[in-house]
């Protein structure tokens, strides 16, 4: 123990006077946020959108304009008219309608429906904040920026080590590659922990994103995550000694992994090998579980099973990263 | 005096090079024991199979009769020819780091008093100087109080000044009974420390023994140095043709060479060569009789030519 926290003080030390990596992580993660409100604040939507659950048959079908989308589950429905995803919702055989109070195309289609004639529909008034594509985005690009961290912060470092002979030094001590990878892991830990919840905080308070869920669960996805991506570090790390290796290589699994893990687009009708490839990733499983628990509230069991392979990958590319460390 | 390290002829292959090719030797506690080598030789190789940081393809090496394991971790100290350590630390940080991966730990005020270190102790350990740094992975070497230290080339690239104060350092560290394994290219550095040494070429001993001894079984003779420029041509020639003996009455060995402006004569009788030179009226005013000494040795063993 005390051995793992000379190590983890040391690295920390280290971590926190480099200055320029420090800035970094914090600076990049948040400007390109701010790039992205800019760049969709003005997005308004080009066609209204209304849900219709079972068969309608009413004059308000035939407005041009207007995307009519077949509505199977109401429930999940009235939800995305709460978040401002569908503009209005028709629910036929009860008769009855919801719309959000607080959009603008609600009101407009709730008028245009009133104004088609045909039969009277009960109105039924939600409210919630519109999801924008930057609420969306948020949890991947805090998972994006967690990887990038976990990948290049202790693949990287121990390459480095490696090649400067600093492992060498350490070797020549009682220090174990358990303790000496431990310290690593959560020294980095600590690191992603920290420029997190600095980055989410600034975001929050310039731009306002949306939170269903509860804080506690979003930190525990987080810091499974974390862990299941620096032991993927580790692996990379475990045997190289060249770093232009150990960036192309970091590269080749990094890009892949934030192109397929819905940081930017959702893969949504995507072929199925490539649905395939994106679950093997643990990044995928970050997004996709903070993405649930912040935009749909989901609690610890509706995600659980992203938690759950998270762990297993995290286990797997530990024990293999620890049999496979070499010193040299 | 018990052997602390016995090192049973471990050989090290890399694919088709033989680093270091079937040694053995035993090192006493409470020595200064010294390997000497031309660049390649195997020295650092073998000094790191002693300090099991590199796995021998054949052959072991054993601490006070036990494999290298965790008891020989926590009493070695090791500083490398090569080291780079953790960035961002300030020296005093660095000490703290090492001395919290030991069991127990020196204390750190007498050790920085000890190796000089009161002066850089919160400089980041990137910004200093080649002797400053050499002190602090000495320092480093000895955190734990160690009772066996290696020391690989600790003082090349040091002036005259950090080199001496180095080895203040290192004979205080021998006063205290600890053990200390040394590798050198200086033959003076050899000789002012060394208790025992072995000479090592293309991975094997050439030569091993206390300095003193091995100058006497490899050297009878003196040496004789006198500014080139004192003699003609002609003279150089003529001594040259005497060659092996100046005077074919006697049986007087000599051998004859020129080095860096000097004609050096090597002899079994000094005042032989005295006679010969006063004779040819050569002027004696420049004329230094020395010893023959490690480097001479280490020369005889192992060749002039440049090794690459």
């Amino acid at each position: 123990m005390k051995r793992f926290l000379a190590i983890l003080h040391a690295r920390n030390l280290e971590f926190i006077r480099d200055r320029a990596a420090l800035s970094w992580g914090l600076i990049f993660p948040t400007a390109l946020m701010m790039g992205f409100a800019l760049l969709f604040s003005n997005g308004a939507q080009e066609r209204y959108k209304v849900g219709v659950a079972g068969e309608l048959n009413h004059p308000f079908l035939q407005s041009q304009y207007i995307k009519f989308i077949p509505v199977e589950d109401l429930e999940k429905a009235i939800i995305k008219v709460e978040r401002h995803q569908l503009d209005l919702l028709i629910a036929s055989e009860q008769l009855r309608y919801w719309v959000n109070s607080s959009s603008p195309a609600g009101y407009i289609t709730e008028q245009l429906l009133k104004a088609s004639g045909g039969k009277r529909l009960t109105a039924n008034e939600v409210s919630g904040k519109e999801i924008r594509y930057i609420d969306w985005l948020i949890p991947g690009v805090l998972g994006m920026n967690m990887m990038f961290s976990a990948l290049f912060g202790v693949g990287f470092v121990i390459v480095r080590y490696r090649k400067n002979g600093v492992l060498k030094r350490l070797r020549g001590t009682p220090l174990s590659a358990t303790e000496f990878l431990m310290a690593q892991i959560f020294s980095r830990l600590l690191l992603i922990i920290f420029v997190s919840v600095i980055v989410y905080i600034g975001c929050d308070l310039i731009l306002d994103f949306s939170m269903y869920g509860s804080y506690i669960n979003l930190f525990l996805v987080f810091t499974i995550g974390s862990l299941a991506m620096i032991s993927l570090g580790l692996l990379i790390a475990s045997r190289l000694k060249s770093d232009e290796l150990a960036a192309g290589l970091t590269n080749a699994i990094s890009i892949p992994m934030m192109l397929l893990s819905e940081v930017w687009f959702s893969l949504e009708g995507s072929p199925q090998w490539i649905l395939f490839i994106s679950n093997l990733l643990p990044l995928t499983h970050v997004v996709d579980a903070s993405r649930a628990i912040m935009l749909d509230g989901a609690g610890i069991i509706d995600v659980g099973h992203h938690i759950l392979t998270m762990l297993i990958m995290m286990l797997v590319f530990l024990f293999v990263g620890v049999k496979m460390f070499r010193w040299e | 005096m018990t052997s602390i390290l016995e090192v049973n002829s471990p050989s090290k292959n890399y694919q088709t090079t033989v680093a270091v090719d079937n040694v053995s030797f035993n090192i006493k506690k409470g020595q200064c024991f010294g390997m000497l080598g031309p660049n390649g030789a195997g020295k650092t190789t073998a000094i790191e199979i002693m300090e099991g940081i590199t796995q021998p393809t054949s052959g072991k090496v054993l601490y006070k009769g036990k494999a290298l394991g965790q008891l020989f971790r926590t009493q070695c100290g090791i500083q490398f020819q090569h080291t780079a350590l953790q960035e961002f630390l300030t020296v005093r940080e660095t000490l703290r780091l090492f001395a919290g991966l030991y069991p127990e730990s020196s204390d750190l005020t007498t050790l920085i008093k000890r190796c000089n270190l009161e002066s850089f102790l919160d400089s980041d350990n990137r910004k200093l100087s080649g002797g400053q740094r050499q002190r602090m992975l000495l320092a480093i070497a000895l955190i734990n109080n160690p009772e066996i230290v290696f020391l690989d080339e600790p003082t090349t690239g040091l002036d005259p000044q950090a080199r001496h104060n180095f080895w203040d350092l290192i004979k205080d560290i021998l006063s205290q009974g600890t053990t200390i394994i040394l590798t050198t290219h200086y033959m003076e550095e050899a000789a002012e420390l060394c208790d025992e040494i072995i000479i090592m070429d293309h991975g094997r001993i050439i030569a091993h023994g206390a300095p003193t001894e091995l100058l006497q079984q490899h050297f009878s003779e003196h040496i004789v140095r006198i500014p080139e420029n004192e003699f003609s041509i002609a003279q150089i020639k003529e001594l040259q043709q005497l060659h092996p003996n100046l005077n074919k009455n006697t049986q007087l060995q000599h051998s004859l060479y020129q080095k860096d402006s000097w004609i050096e004569i090597s002899t079994t009788d000094v005042n032989q060569i005295m006679k010969y030179l006063l004779n040819e009226g050569v002027d004696l005013s420049f004329l230094q009789i020395r010893q023959h000494n490690l480097e001479d040795l280490f020369l005889e063993l192992t060749g002039r030519e440049l090794r690459v």
